[in-house]
């Protein structure tokens, strides 16, 4: 983690997510549990050990009727380059077995099932609840198996996952640019599932570094915002809200400055 | 039937009676190895941790027996290093309860993680940044320094002790025992410090994260330093429980109020940082990062302000005030209180460090969760303790354990 990566090919992909437009329809958790091959129980119920690589948040203003507002937030992995940007996310440097490891010339967060042995110290170091644990062996309704993605392996019993950015889309690409004798990848040849079946369109991925990249110009916008800047985490997804309420709810602010609380329903 | 191997010179309990005793912690081992095939074989969907918490009862339990087996290495090194030459009278049990209390949270800690036959991972592919490498490399070193330490004393069993070559295995180790004492504070300086540190680094985690030295944040030195002051009381509360069990004197009262006050003077320092790191940090860390200390201690009441008042000054002030005056410590009941809340103190805020992190929400738009472990985690953490028992019944039973027993329990 300490290697100076500065060679003109890094990047640092990320995401930009228009709170403004998302409706909450939680198109983008199927298509990543579709993508990712990401297991699920027979009683949905408890979403405390639910797997949800992205997932929805419905938050409100806390005001009554008729001046209550909502919002709808989708939380994939924050990818946080960390203090820095050393790459010392949260994660990555507590995990004992170097299972998760940051990837500096993608910005990429990864991690690597079959080296985890499932301490979960990475889950408890994430302030997020963006990693989840395999409590269970992976078990596929009859048939469902043979629509699995065979560019993604299913993870086993007792190891930790989280949203990889779809990485292998990322590999796919590139292997087809290097066939064609390219380097470098045109912005939509590497999109997230979720991004791509987002029917709002609130949800543009790209190098956050690269000015060609629709991400570069929108996180600069005034109503941009990323959750917990205050933990200097440094995440790689932003938010943009043109309401007040929803870019507070981001971080958590004492009463001198105002702070809003927000209940999750 | 077994008088052979009793030490000689000291009185022990009909077989009989002994075999029963064992017979009942071997029902509660056997109750807690059931629960421990369970979560083998099944899975950690045996326990009520989720994806809120990934840390519980488990790793509470871990920073606990270890924080109160530090009475080994502390006693050693007092005993070794410093030379204070009376605590040779108690040195050997301390070594025994923390030969139980680490291989305790070895165990713990394979039970716990999802793929158990990867825990070799942590070495092999050792990700020097984290806190837990550093726990899981010292606390190996340390457990072999106190089973090194522990040999000796097994054979001193009466009939071991015949075989030349165990006799002077024993003498001779004996004799560089300074040196594993020298090794085991060196290691255990850094095992615990590195437990402190496995909340103080989560800078994700308000309630955890401190400010530090260099790579080490405070809770580093503070577990090392409440460990170094709360082990040795945990070692005289289990001699004081022995010794009501067995109804005999087994370690003369200067020897114990010795201990008790070096443990009092630790517990007085320790508790003064202690105020100070959390004063800190409930003024600068925390409101820097968005909260304030009531944030922490006001959603519901089993976090309540009350769990810090209880460890910070019924647990730790109250203790060390007793502890480091004289008239504390000659009064036996004072010194034993003392003791106990000491020995609390340690737990709650090993506690709160694991358990308590993770019930605070950091996103503004999450809740508090609660968590009750299921019977599969109770029964694994009631095991240890159940072992324990039995490896101190035998132990004590057929080891020289208490060099004074013989003199304050003169057999006629």
């Amino acid at each position: 983690m300490k290697k100076e990566h500065k060679h003109e090919n890094t990047k640092k992909f990320g995401m930009v997510i228009d709170l403004d437009k998302c409706t909450g329809c939680g198109a983008c958790m199927v298509a990543c549990m579709a993508e990712n091959n990401v297991p699920f129980k027979k009683d949905e119920s408890d979403k405390l050990d639910s797997i949800t690589w992205i997932c929805v948040y419905k938050l409100t203003n806390g005001k009554s009727f008729p001046d209550t507002e909502i919002c709808y937030l989708p939380r994939p992995c924050m990818h946080c380059s960390g203090i820095g940007e050393h790459g010392h996310s949260p994660c990555v440097s507590v995990c004992p077995a170097t299972a998760t490891d940051y990837d500096h010339t993608t910005g990429i967060v990864s991690q690597i099932y079959t080296r985890c042995f499932g301490c979960r110290y990475c889950m408890a170091a994430c302030p997020y609840h963006a990693r989840y644990f395999n409590w269970w062996d992976p078990v596929w309704p009859e048939g469902m198996e043979k629509s699995l993605n065979p560019d993604v392996s299913p993870r086993m019993r007792g190891v930790v996952e989280k949203c990889s950015f779809c990485f292998h889309r990322y590999q796919a690409a590139m292997d087809k640019a290097y066939t064609e004798g390219r380097r470098e990848l045109e912005e939509d040849e590497y999109q997230t599932a979720c991004t791509q079946a987002c029917p709002a369109g609130a949800i543009t991925f790209g190098d956050l570094d690269n000015p060609d990249h629709k991400v570069y110009e929108l996180k600069k916008s005034p109503n941009a915002f990323r959750l917990l800047e205050r933990l200097k985490t440094n995440p790689k997804v932003y938010y943009l809200s043109s309401r007040d309420w929803v870019r507070k709810a981001g971080d958590n602010y004492l009463e001198a400055e105002s702070k809003v609380k927000k209940k999750i329903v | 039937m077994d008088s052979a191997l009793i030490p000689k010179g000291v009185k022990r309990c009909s077989l009989g009676l002994f075999t029963l005793g064992i017979a009942v912690a071997g029902a509660v081992l056997l109750w807690g190895v059931y629960a421990m095939l369970l979560c083998w074989i099944k899975g950690l969907n045996q326990t009520n941790m989720n994806d809120y918490y990934g840390f519980a009862l488990w790793i509470w339990a871990d920073l606990a027996v270890i924080a109160l087996g530090g009475g080994a290495f502390f006693t050693g090194f007092l005993r070794y290093v410093i030379g204070k030459d009376e605590l040779k009278n108690i040195i050997n049990y301390a070594v025994i309860i923390g030969f139980i209390c680490y291989s305790s949270a070895l165990l713990i800690l394979a039970i716990d993680v999802g793929q158990p036959l990867r825990s070799w991972f942590i070495f092999w592919h050792a990700n020097v940044h984290s806190m837990l490498t550093e726990v899981a490399f010292c606390l190996s070193c340390y457990f072999v320094v106190l089973i090194i330490e522990f040999i000796p004393l097994i054979l001193e069993n009466r009939q071991l002790d015949k075989v030349p070559f165990f006799h002077n295995l024993s003498h001779n180790m004996h004799e560089v025992m300074a040196i594993f004492a020298a090794t085991g504070a060196f290691l255990s300086f850094f095992h615990q410090g590195s437990m402190g540190g496995i909340a103080g680094v989560l800078y994700g985690r308000p309630f955890g994260s401190r400010e530090g030295l260099l790579v080490w944040p405070w809770t580093f030195f503070l577990f090392t330093w409440s460990a170094a002051a709360c082990g040795p009381c945990f070692t005289i509360l289990v001699t004081w429980i022995t010794e009501k069990i067995t109804k005999k004197k087994l370690v003369k009262d200067n020897v114990i109020r010795l201990l008790a006050k070096i443990s009092g003077w630790m517990l007085a320092t320790y508790i003064i940082a202690k105020i100070i790191d959390t004063w800190y940090w409930a003024t600068v860390t925390a409101p820097s990062m968005g909260f304030t200390l009531m944030d922490f201690y006001s959603n519901n009441a089993f976090y309540g302000i009350w769990i810090l008042v209880l460890e910070i000054f019924v647990c730790g002030v109250i203790p060390a005030l007793i502890l480091i005056t004289k008239t504390g410590r000659n009064n036996s009941k004072l010194l034993m209180t003392a003791v106990i809340l000491a020995v609390i103190g340690v737990c709650i805020n090993r506690w709160v460090m694991v358990l308590q992190m993770m019930a605070m929400p950091v996103l503004t738009f999450e809740n508090w969760v609660l968590y009750l472990p299921s019977w599969q985690e109770v029964a694994t953490t009631i095991l240890p303790v159940a072992y324990g028992v039995i490896v101190l019944a035998l132990s004590y039973r057929y080891l020289p354990v208490f060099p004074q027993e013989k003199e304050l329990n003169p057999i006629d």
